[in-house]
């Protein structure tokens, strides 16, 4: 177990730090950071010494020490379009986005799993067949125009919903925002997070149905039978459990997917969240604020690929146990 | 003697087309009349695309045809509608069907094209890393696994963003399209690398090879002669697929407003226009590009699943 | 009196042009405490009657006609429900594979105890001491601590042992066993086989064995049914069955069995064969192409000397050497092979033998020893003309006819890439040519070049792999398990065919197999592995009239039993 589990871990530092290194890279090197930063009418001597200042004439593998340092500070100095610094920046917008991702995830999961089940095992019926039809119409409505259709029909036509923006939100210390405590708050997460959760769930659906058929045609689930074990005990404790083991890592990987295409979402509804700010740095070469964003969302994936590894360790007994001899 | 050769010809190709018309392939996609369906529109939106500049009622880049007076035309059938357009018109007076048919064309290019560059890079590196192992192998699929733990879309993002950094304002317009599909297809490539490595990896230890191998022949003839042609059938599904997710990413990226420039519009740039007139009761303008994409990745999906179980000998 | 009653049954597979019958009016009993065995060749129709019996036919399979009765009761027409009440309960089924019989997820204990309660009205601590008592009837030791173990702490013989107690969980009164042993090594075979006797007898089961494999039927059953594609052709006792044949197909499988105790010249030559292939022409080797493989320099002494190879492999990687773990697949294996001659390498799974050919060819780079051909020594050679011209000299066959030709080239483009690759054909006419001869003179007909693999059948298939063996105009052939994937009848023809060969062009060579039986019909000299190591090596005779080491006696006591086996047919060397 020990062993495993330290190789994960090694291998989520290998991520970081190539992250980090893909970070520092584009900062140093995508336009020059001095340009970005002064106006036209700063003479060359006031550039040299803000270049100075800045430690870019150290050697490259000072340097990236040092974006290390601070990235672990969560220090990327200050965002080139607003002139602030970036941890402060992307500090206001992180609850935004983490309590969207978090609703739409569990709706991916709560709606996407019993519907995998569902039509995994009764392949034939017409709720599966419908819920088939769904799902592939699901996948194949990019996420934007789901919210657009959404906003069309919730917010224009019925004006039920709102259509942009968090509502009343409430502060729970100096750092945090929710829109939980509020009703405002709750009817705009409604729209967001369904539009967020929708392909989600329509993938977590397919993939866990193609498990299950996968797993119901093994020679277990055969001998199973033979033994007139019921159908609900195969089912349930034999395909289900061992279906879980792929499902879990593509699950964990779509979830971790959630925090990037909260991007579209957020530019849909105008929602104020981290990835509205990262899409308008994309648009101005804003790099710190790129760095940053990026060296936050590796590491969140990071965590949710390490809960997966030890989830696996929970489900497998393979991994678990070396072999025995006999 | 000609006569008799011709005649074998001909014997032989029309033995072929009815062994394809006989096969069992053929039969379950036209047993599935869905997937039929969804080849027809498949195929009509691709001709569409093709001969937009021949069939599209009007041309949205003509200045000469364009007239801000025309601008936000409601589609036929609606009240202040104009028979001239079918499909209404957006703010600038653009006729929207030949706004979408040409928008479709620069939607369709970009998704071919970059399926085309990932599945060439994926399919190489997938088969030398399956093929020779070891450190090779490490080092791709560590790439690949970093790759993997970030979404497709993040990554069309940031070379996007990267590119046009550094290519700079006054180009961007010019390269847009490469650098789109630059990035789309540098963010699919590790689906490919993964499954032909995979493959590669099962066929590797076949007989076949090995018995290739005792023959004396080196190992990249044996990768491109023997291992190749057999990896194929799933990466056909996955390009499918994945064509439909091109399409979708670009949309993304273009209603995001990184990807094509205005002056080019493609299906999502349409929407992103539209979005702004959603409120201000002019739907037409979102909605009818909207849903010509909608229906163009469904059909698409349509024969990527039926390709998919069509090929999956466990499923027939 | 009879438990289980089948009578007049036919299966069918209904497909999208016809409708395909798998077995066709089969009529059997079995009696309590007694072992029937259906036996067939591929596509005989023989699981299928098992898998009817217990309900489970694949889709769209479907009984067509006839009755399956259960003392006394008809089964056949059984609603979903009282079926499934039935299987475990009164009709225990045994699978093939051990290692994917077993829910991987959950303990051993978990799949016996489940099972137990469904169709025992006991306690769950009754039923947890039943499991204990299963395992301990079916010889695993320790049973109390093993239970609670994982499937994959188990090994593949003990795994079996598990599955048979998991069918056996209920006092089931029919136990269907389709090829129990198949998966299994020889020493494993005879343990279960005997386990199963054992059980069949104290429990007082009817049991039916449903196998490929004539020794297990001569080992175990009472009464035999043989089958050939979908008819059940004769059916009897065991001992009259196999002692005296009626049946032409009978006769012709029963004389296609290797034997261990007597040596053929030749496998007779019997049709009711499938796919049987023209009889063997001899071509004239002074003018013929092959013929000139015979240019080759002459060697004194042995055309192969193999000295203390040893291979490891890399099973667990690590940054300090010291880490590093290694499996030892062979251990300074040493042996030569003169000219002309047929060495034999004999051994169970695991024991290296296959490693052993494919250092010979250079698939794999030994760690230690070397390798000598023709007086070249092959383990350091780096000139790539040498290391071409040495590979063109030995040539290989393999166990898998289905996976040993690329499916996506045609038969005679597989044939003639060694051909053209070594430019032994000036113009691709002329490869082609040679390909055709080659086709034909294999026994398959030039007209096969222009077909796909797939077109073929198993043993068509190896005819194929052999004429691309030849291609190279080789003297030295590695056959590794050549046949063993294949039914006997089809075996016995490849194994003509390579006698047949090795006598006209005087080839030596290398025959790897698991099969002893198969070694004493083909080999001059054998050598018998195990763990990597080679244990003994001697003439065959010798060897197998008076073994040394203890392993080769073990292996040689527990070879089923042919003497019941007619040998009326068979030419006696």
């Amino acid at each position: 177990m020990f062993g495993f589990i330290s190789r994960r871990l090694v291998m989520a530092l290998v991520v970081m730090v190539v992250v980090a290194l893909i970070s520092f890279l584009l900062f140093r090197f995508v336009g020059d950071p001095v340009n970005q930063m002064v106006g036209i009418e700063t003479t060359p001597e006031q550039r040299e010494a803000l270049r100075e200042r800045l430690g870019l004439n150290d050697p490259i593998i000072v340097q990236f020490v040092r974006f290390i340092m601070g990235a672990m500070q969560f220090d990327f100095g200050n965002s080139y379009q607003f002139k602030q610094p970036v941890a402060d920046l992307i500090g206001k917008r992180l609850p935004a986005t983490l309590e969207l991702s978090l609703v739409s995830a569990i709706f991916a999961l709560v709606v996407g799993v019993p519907m995998g089940v569902y039509t995994g095992l009764n392949r034939h019926s017409p709720l599966s067949k419908f819920f088939l039809s769904v799902s592939l119409i699901g996948v194949s409505l990019p996420t934007f125009f789901i919210g657009i259709l959404l906003i069309f029909v919730f917010s224009v036509t019925l004006q039920w919903l709102p259509s942009f923006g968090r509502g009343e939100v409430v502060e729970i210390g100096s750092w945090w925002t929710t829109g939980f405590l509020t009703l405002s708050g709750l009817k705009a997460l409604i729209l967001p997070a369904i539009t967020l959760g929708l392909f989600q769930m329509t993938l977590i659906m397919r993939l866990i149905r193609a498990e299950m058929l996968e797993v119901i045609r093994t020679d277990y689930i055969k001998f199973a039978r033979a033994r007139g074990l019921p159908n609900r005990s195969i089912n349930f404790i034999h395909a289900l459990k061992n279906t879980m083991v792929p499902v879990i890592t593509i699950t964990g990987l779509q979830l971790g997917s959630i925090i990037a295409f909260a991007i579209i979402t957020e530019t849909v509804f105008q929602w104020p969240g981290m990835g509205l700010l990262f899409l308008q740095a994309v648009q101005n070469v804003d790099i710190p604020i790129m760095a940053a964003y990026l060296m936050l969302t590796a590491f969140i994936f990071v965590v949710i690929n390490l809960a997966v590894d030890i989830l696996y360790f929970v489900i497998d007994p393979r991994l678990r146990t070396e072999r025995s001899g006999l | 003697m000609t006569d008799q050769t011709l005649n074998t010809g001909e014997e032989k190709a029309k033995g072929r087309i009815a062994r394809i018309l006989d096969s069992d392939i053929f039969h379950s996609f036209i047993k599935s009349k869905v997937t039929v369906l969804a080849a027809i529109v498949t195929l009509v939106f691709m001709l569409t695309a093709l001969l937009a500049p021949w069939i599209a009622p009007h041309n949205p880049f003509d200045l000469a045809q364009i007239s801000i007076l025309d601008a936000r035309v409601p589609p036929v059938g609606m009240e202040w509608s104009d028979p001239r357009f079918l499909l209404g018109t957006d703010d600038q007076g653009r006729d929207m069907l030949s706004g979408i048919m040409y928008g479709m064309r620069i939607s369709l290019a970009v998704g071919f094209l970059s399926v085309g560059f990932a599945a060439v890079l994926g399919i190489f590196l997938g088969l030398v890393s399956g093929y020779v192992g070891g450190r090779t192998d490490a080092i791709i699929m560590r790439i690949a696994e970093i790759q993997l733990t970030f979404p497709a879309i993040l990554i069309a993002l940031l070379i996007d963003g990267v590119a046009n950094g550094i290519v700079g304002n006054l180009d961007r317009e010019k390269w847009a399209i490469w650098i789109l599909t630059f990035s789309i297809g540098l963010s699919f490539w590790v689906q490919y690398a993964r499954t032909v490595r995979g493959s590669t990896m099962v066929e590797k230890n076949k007989e076949y090879v090995q018995a290739a191998r005792v023959i004396g022949i080196p190992s990249f003839i044996i990768m491109i002669r023997h291992v190749l042609p057999n990896v194929m059938g799933p990466v056909l599904v996955i390009a499918t697929i994945n064509l439909a997710l091109a399409i979708i990413t670009e949309a993304t990226l273009s209603f995001l407003g990184v990807g094509v420039p205005a002056t080019q519009p493609s299906l999502g740039t349409l929407i992103r226009i539209g979005n702004d007139f959603l409120f201000s009761g002019e739907w037409w303008i979102a909605i009818f590009p909207g849903l010509a994409l909608a229906i163009l990745v469904l059909a698409v999906n349509l024969l990527g699943d039926w390709l998919r179980d069509a090929l999956n000998p466990k499923l027939r | 009196m009879s438990i289980l009653d089948i009578r007049g049954l036919s299966v069918e597979f209904p497909s999208r042009k016809d409708v395909f019958v798998a077995a066709r009016d089969v009529n059997l009993s079995i009696e309590k405490g007694k072992i029937l065995g259906v036996v067939g060749e591929s596509g005989a129709g023989k699981s299928t009657v098992g898998n009817a019996v217990i309900g489970l036919l694949e889709a769209p399979g479907r009984i067509g006609t006839g009755e399956i009765h259960l003392d006394g009761q008809r089964i056949d027409n059984l609603p979903a429900k009282p079926m499934r009440a039935l299987r475990g309960k009164r009709i225990g089924m045994i699978f093939q594979d051990p290692l994917t019989s077993l829910d991987p997820l959950q303990t051993v204990e978990f799949q016996l105890v489940e099972t137990i309660l469904e169709h025992l009205p006991v306690t769950k601590q009754e039923a947890q001491q039943r499991a204990i008592d299963l395992l301990d009837q079916v010889g695993i030791p320790n049973p109390s601590e093993r239970v609670k173990q994982y499937p994959h702490q188990f090994s593949g013989g003990m795994r079996q042992r598990v599955v048979i107690a998991l069918a056996l969980c209920a006092e089931p009164e029919v136990v269907i066993a389709d090829e129990p042993t198949t998966a299994l090594d020889v020493s494993i075979q005879a343990q279960i086989l005997e386990l199963m006797k054992k059980l069949c007898t104290e429990k007082n089961v009817a049991m039916l064995v449903i196998t490929h494999d004539m020794g297990v039927i001569a080992d175990i059953t009472d009464h035999v049914a043989v089958m050939y594609r979908g008819d059940l052709v004769e059916y009897g006792e065991t001992a009259q069955v196999l002692g005296a044949p009626r049946h032409e197909y009978t006769k012709s499988l029963i004389a296609a069995v290797p034997r261990p105790d007597v040596k053929v010249e030749r496998f007779p030559q019997v049709d009711y064969i499938e796919g049987s292939a023209k009889p063997f022409k001899q071509i004239d080797i002074s003018t013929h192409w092959l013929g000139k493989a015979r240019d080759y320099k002459a060697v004194d002494g042995p055309l192969l000397s193999v000295k203390d190879i040893d291979m490891r492999f890399l099973t667990k990687n690590a940054w300090i050497a010291k880490n590093r773990q290694y499996f030892q697949a062979l251990k300074k294996v040493s042996f030569d092979i003169m000219p002309g001659e047929t060495y034999g390498l004999v051994g169970e799974s695991g024991s290296g033998k296959s490693t052993v050919a494919r250092v010979i060819t250079g698939l794999y780079d030994p760690s230690g020893g070397s390798v000598n051909f023709a007086g070249q020594e092959l383990t350091n050679l780096r000139d790539k003309k040498q290391v071409l011209a040495m590979r063109r000299q030995m040539q290989m066959i393999f166990q898998d006819p289905f996976s040993s030709l690329n499916s996506r080239m045609r038969v005679r483009d597989i044939v003639a890439e060694p051909i053209k690759f070594h430019k032994l054909a000036a113009t691709n006419a002329e490869a082609y040519g040679i390909v055709e001869d080659l086709l034909e003179h294999v026994g398959l007909g030039a007209a096969a070049g222009k077909k796909f693999p797939h077109e073929f059948s198993g043993g068509q298939r190896q005819r194929i792999s052999i004429a691309r063996a030849l291609a190279t105009r080789p003297r030295f052939l590695l056959c590794d398990e050549p046949t063993s994937a294949l039914d006997v009848s089809i075996q016995a023809q490849i194994l003509n065919l390579l006698k047949d060969l090795q006598e006209e062009l005087g080839l030596t060579m290398l025959f790897i197999s698991h099969d002893l039986a198969v070694i004493r019909q083909m080999c001059n000299r054998v050598g018998v592995m195990r763990y990597g190591e080679l244990l003994e090596q001697n003439e065959t005779d010798s060897l197998f009239e008076n073994p040394q080491h203890p392993y080769t006696k073990e292996l040689l006591s527990l070879m089923p039993s042919m003497e019941l086996l007619s040998t009326e047919a068979l030419a006696i060397a």
